[in-house]
């Protein structure tokens, strides 16, 4: 629901209007009040409030400015989502001009995570355009002294055809800020046909700027008289200084201080981790200094965590009886003993993020106030945490959001931030916190370790009779309830409760995990272990009974039909069921798209050579890849090519959507060959691109093909569907070519392969 | 004192020779195009040019800088878009951005030595440029339509 105000003679937009500009704001309130992420990590007021939300302003010069209040990190929403207002307001694009917002709960939600920024602002930058474009119409109307109804609207300028006059947006600006704004039912949204673009879209208004080094990343930003900050953080999650000695440190020439930072009060939730911040007048002399600081460190109930040991325990967990999920059947009684009963065990580890801009922020302290400029995903979360560490009123926190160097999750997590706030508040300047990559890999909030047990009985044909999955990873809700060991129903929600096999008797289950480092999203977060497991699992059943996996897989899922979650906690990512429902057809139409479009009929996998296949809905859309690999007499893997079919209803920005899923491919390819963190003594092992290995130019896919449905279904992610489906399709052809089957990743600690 | 040339202007710089050129290049001359990814020459985010030649900035000391002729980002487009910067454009490469930077200066140093580079030779010279956003497809059809434009 949102409603359409006219704010032409308020002053939200400070210094980018002139007096008389036509300025719409939008009290929006958010179609859903259950986030598919983040819900324990949010108040109840940001997620509640009825608030101002979208802009749009018409200057008398004609440039139309529009307000993008979701963070850039190379998804091209910072274009994607203005384009739909551009679109409705028949604005020409040329025209337009993109400001981008601070953090403000009056924006709505602003938390870039989840795939969910064109989906649920979809409707509301359509509203906003159409109504500025109904008020210019009924401006004309009155200027020309005729009925609204014989004007209409061609490309930035408004025309009475009868007369053959013509005047542009911006001459009648003025006039249209003075026109009441319409209510839902005057406005007339475009038809599909006349979307100018809409479903064609648009490369980034930053395109340029992007490669000529001009972009402005928090890496950039820069302040007179700031100070550099590198920060020492406690070795082991959750450990405090014993004692310091700085010394040495402060004898490097260019450093100026060194300063405690408070250790976190749990949940550590996005506080700070606690420290010693070297203090210097430029990044190098702030990293020198930190080098030479001597701390001894009280490592706290964290240093006995070892990530060889945990994951035994996961498996053995993952054996035993968990919490139950979803039930459908008996899976007890269906399960007879015997031959045909297959188990199996997958196990994906602790996964960073590693964006190439490691965290860094800039905050200056003044008068009680803070400003912050940060490459974050969630600048309301900014204003949150750096109120709370300050003591501070929300209000009195600016956050200016730059262009982010990669985000994938891990930006949404702002204690770095918040880290620099504190610091410039106790230095009396600005400060500005730059990690390194090692800080980067050593506390992040990883995407959760996870065993995943697998049963399954067959009948005659090798179709299941009764399915049992049971998975086991520290949930990230602990880092805002300590206690909190089994997954939360949004997370289970991500590829595991909404199993979509037709089956008589299926038992899914989660089991308890006790968190030692801080857990959070990672691009498709929980499907990535669910889907690897699902996925992986299915092709062995196939290939057991000798089966085709694709048409295994569309035998499984049956009749096209609407999954029923009945008395099932099932949140869908935060969408409304009946807007969002799970329907098996739209997958089953991108299996047989994929299946079509990669000539799967006529691949057949040879020793060293082969084809695999999986399908999964991730954050609503629904995905279908194929890959192909070859392997080496040595054991090299290289992948020639991999197909992608989605359904990801109407798509806004077709160009950016293939970007993004070309990209999920390599960073599924990450995952599928290096991706791991371990820990030992609580420690994290990894330290930079040398033992956190990323998938470089030679080792990802040589041609990625992605086929788009054409749908009017509403829309729904783009930026991390791709993922899933494509680690265990991956992992499936590695086993067509090679008849080993990968259940623990990554192959580069995989005895079978590594 | 560290003398040098940076984008074609004499620049001198009197503190720790220690420093990597990186973070004079950013910090000192506030050319912020060149990007610090890893601090230790795996990623390539820092790449620039010396003598014409791509080096990462962020394991070049100024002492090892000395007398050289430095070439960033900056200078590439300073006199219009270079071929590599419209065919990076053409093929929509970025996502993100913060590795392109590096990826172009890597790239041009590629072409500068092999006017036609085939798809090995693009991965070769290029495997040291990391693109987390994995942009890497459109990165060789990018540098494929510059050596076109560019012989």
């Amino acid at each position: 629901m949102s409603q359409i105000e006219n704010v032409s003679r308020r002053r939200f937009l400070k210094g980018a209007f002139g007096a008389g500009a036509l300025i719409l704001a939008v009290r929006y309130l958010p179609p859903m009040l259950l986030h598919g992420h983040a819900t324990a990590g949010q108040s109840d007021a940001d997620r509640a409030a009825f608030h101002p939300n979208l802009f749009v302003g018409i200057q008398q010069d004609g440039t139309v400015y529009i307000v993008a209040h979701r963070s850039e990190m190379g998804t091209t929403i910072r274009t994607s989502l203005p384009l739909v207002l551009a679109d409705e307001l028949d604005a020409d694009w040329k025209r337009v001009k993109i400001d981008q917002a601070i953090g403000d709960k009056r924006y709505g939600d602003q938390n870039t995570d989840g795939s969910q920024s064109v989906r649920r602002f979809y409707d509301t930058m359509r509203e906003c355009g159409a109504a500025a474009r109904w008020m210019l119409i009924q401006a004309a109307a009155e200027h020309w002294n005729v009925a609204a109804s014989e004007c209409s609207t061609e490309q930035h300028t408004l025309v009475h055809k009868l007369s053959g006059r013509r005047t542009g947006y911006g001459e009648l600006a003025s006039k249209a800020a003075r026109i009441t704004v319409p209510k839902r039912e005057q406005l007339q949204l475009k038809q599909p046909s006349e979307w100018r673009y809409v479903g064609k879209g648009m490369t980034s208004v930053d395109l340029e700027k992007l490669c000529t080094g001009k972009a402005m990343y928090g890496m950039d930003a820069r302040l007179d008289g700031m100070l550099y900050a590198s920060i020492e953080h406690p070795p082991v999650f959750g450990g405090k200084i014993e004692s310091i000695d700085d010394q040495e440190a402060l004898k490097v020439p260019g450093v100026h201080h060194a300063v405690r930072i408070d250790p976190f009060k749990p949940p550590a939730a996005f506080q700070p981790l606690g420290g010693v911040a070297v203090i210097a007048d430029n990044t190098w002399a702030a990293f020198q200094g930190r080098k030479k600081l001597k701390i001894i460190w009280n490592n706290g109930p964290n240093q006995s965590y070892d990530s060889v040991e945990y994951k035994k325990e996961l498996i053995e967990t993952a054996h035993k009886p968990g919490k139950l999920i979803r039930s459908v059947g008996d899976v007890d009684n269906a399960f007879p003993t015997g031959k045909n009963v297959l188990e199996a065990d997958y196990y994906v580890p602790l996964l960073s993020h590693v964006p190439m801009e490691p965290m860094v922020a800039l905050a200056e302290f003044k008068d009680g106030k803070v400003a912050a400029w940060a490459p974050t995903q969630n600048p309301q979360a900014v204003q949150a945490i750096v109120s709370s560490e300050l003591s501070i009123p929300i209000e009195d926190v600016v956050c200016h959001v730059t262009l982010l160097g990669g985000g994938f999750g891990r930006k949404s997590k702002p204690d770095y931030v918040a880290e620099a706030a504190v610091l410039s508040k106790k230095l009396g300047r600005p400060v500005k916190v730059v990690w390194t990559r090692e800080d980067d890999v050593k506390f992040d909030y990883y995407n959760a370790v996870a065993a995943m047990y697998m049963k399954a009985a067959v009948d005659g044909k090798g179709k299941p009779t009764a399915w049992l999955q049971r998975s086991v990873f520290p949930p990230i809700t602990s880092i805002f309830d300590v206690n909190a060991v089994y997954g939360d129903s949004p997370h289970l929600a991500q590829g595991w409760t909404d199993l979509p096999y037709d089956l008589p008797n299926i038992q899914i289950e989660n089991g308890p995990a006790r968190a030692h480092v801080r857990i959070g999203w990672l691009r498709s977060v929980a499907n990535i272990y669910h889907a690897f497991a699902i996925q992986c699992f299915t092709d062995e059943l196939a290939h057991r009974a000798n089966r085709d996996p694709v048409e295994y897989m569309l035998d499984l899922l049956g009749p096209p039909r609407t999954l029923d979650f009945t008395n099932v906690e099932y949140p869908n990512y935060g969408a409304d069921y009946k807007t969002y429902p799970w329907e098996t057809g739209r997958l089953r139409k991108v299996i047989e798209m994929v299946a079509d479009r990669s000539g799967w009929a006529k691949k057949k996998s040879t020793k060293g050579h082969g084809f695999g296949f999986a399908a999964h809905r991730s954050f609503l859309t629904y995905a279908a890849t194929v890959v192909e690999v070859e392997v080496g007499d040595d054991g090299e893997i290289r992948i020639p090519r991999v197909d992608t079919a989605l359904d990801a209803g109407l798509v806004v920005n077709p160009e950016a959507t293939r970007a993004q899923f070309e990209g999920a491919v390599v960073f599924g390819t990450s995952i599928v060959r290096s991706g791991e963190i371990t820990a030992k003594n609580g420690v994290i092992q990894q330290s930079n691109f040398n033992d956190y290995p990323v998938a470089r130019i030679n080792e990802v896919p040589t041609q990625t093909n992605v086929y788009i449905t054409e749908s009017s279904a509403p829309p729904s992610g783009v930026g991390e569907p791709g993922v899933p489906p494509f680690v265990a399709a991956f992992c499936n052809a590695i086993f067509a070519a090679t008849g080993k089957r990968v259940r623990d990743l990554p192959l580069s600690s995989n005895s079978l392969f590594g | 004192m560290v003398k040098l040339k940076v984008n074609g202007m004499d620049r001198s710089f009197d503190g720790d020779p220690k420093m990597p050129l990186l973070w004079y290049v950013r910090d000192i001359l506030q050319l912020t195009g060149t990007k610090f990814g890893c601090g230790i020459a795996l990623c390539g985010a820092c790449t620039v040019h010396k003598n014409g030649e791509a080096i990462r900035s962020c394991i070049t000391p100024m002492s090892a800088a000395a007398d050289s002729d430095i070439r960033t980002i900056e200078d590439l487009g300073a006199n219009g878009l270079h071929p590599l910067q419209q065919a990076w454009m053409e093929m929509n490469v970025p996502q993100c951005g913060y590795c392109q930077s590096g990826q172009i200066m890597q790239a041009l140093s590629l072409l500068k030595s092999n006017s036609h580079p085939a798809d090995h030779e693009i991965d070769d010279a290029m495997s040291g440029n990391i693109c987390r956003c994995g942009t890497y497809q459109r990165i060789r059809k990018a540098i494929k339509l510059a050596a076109g434009k560019i012989a």
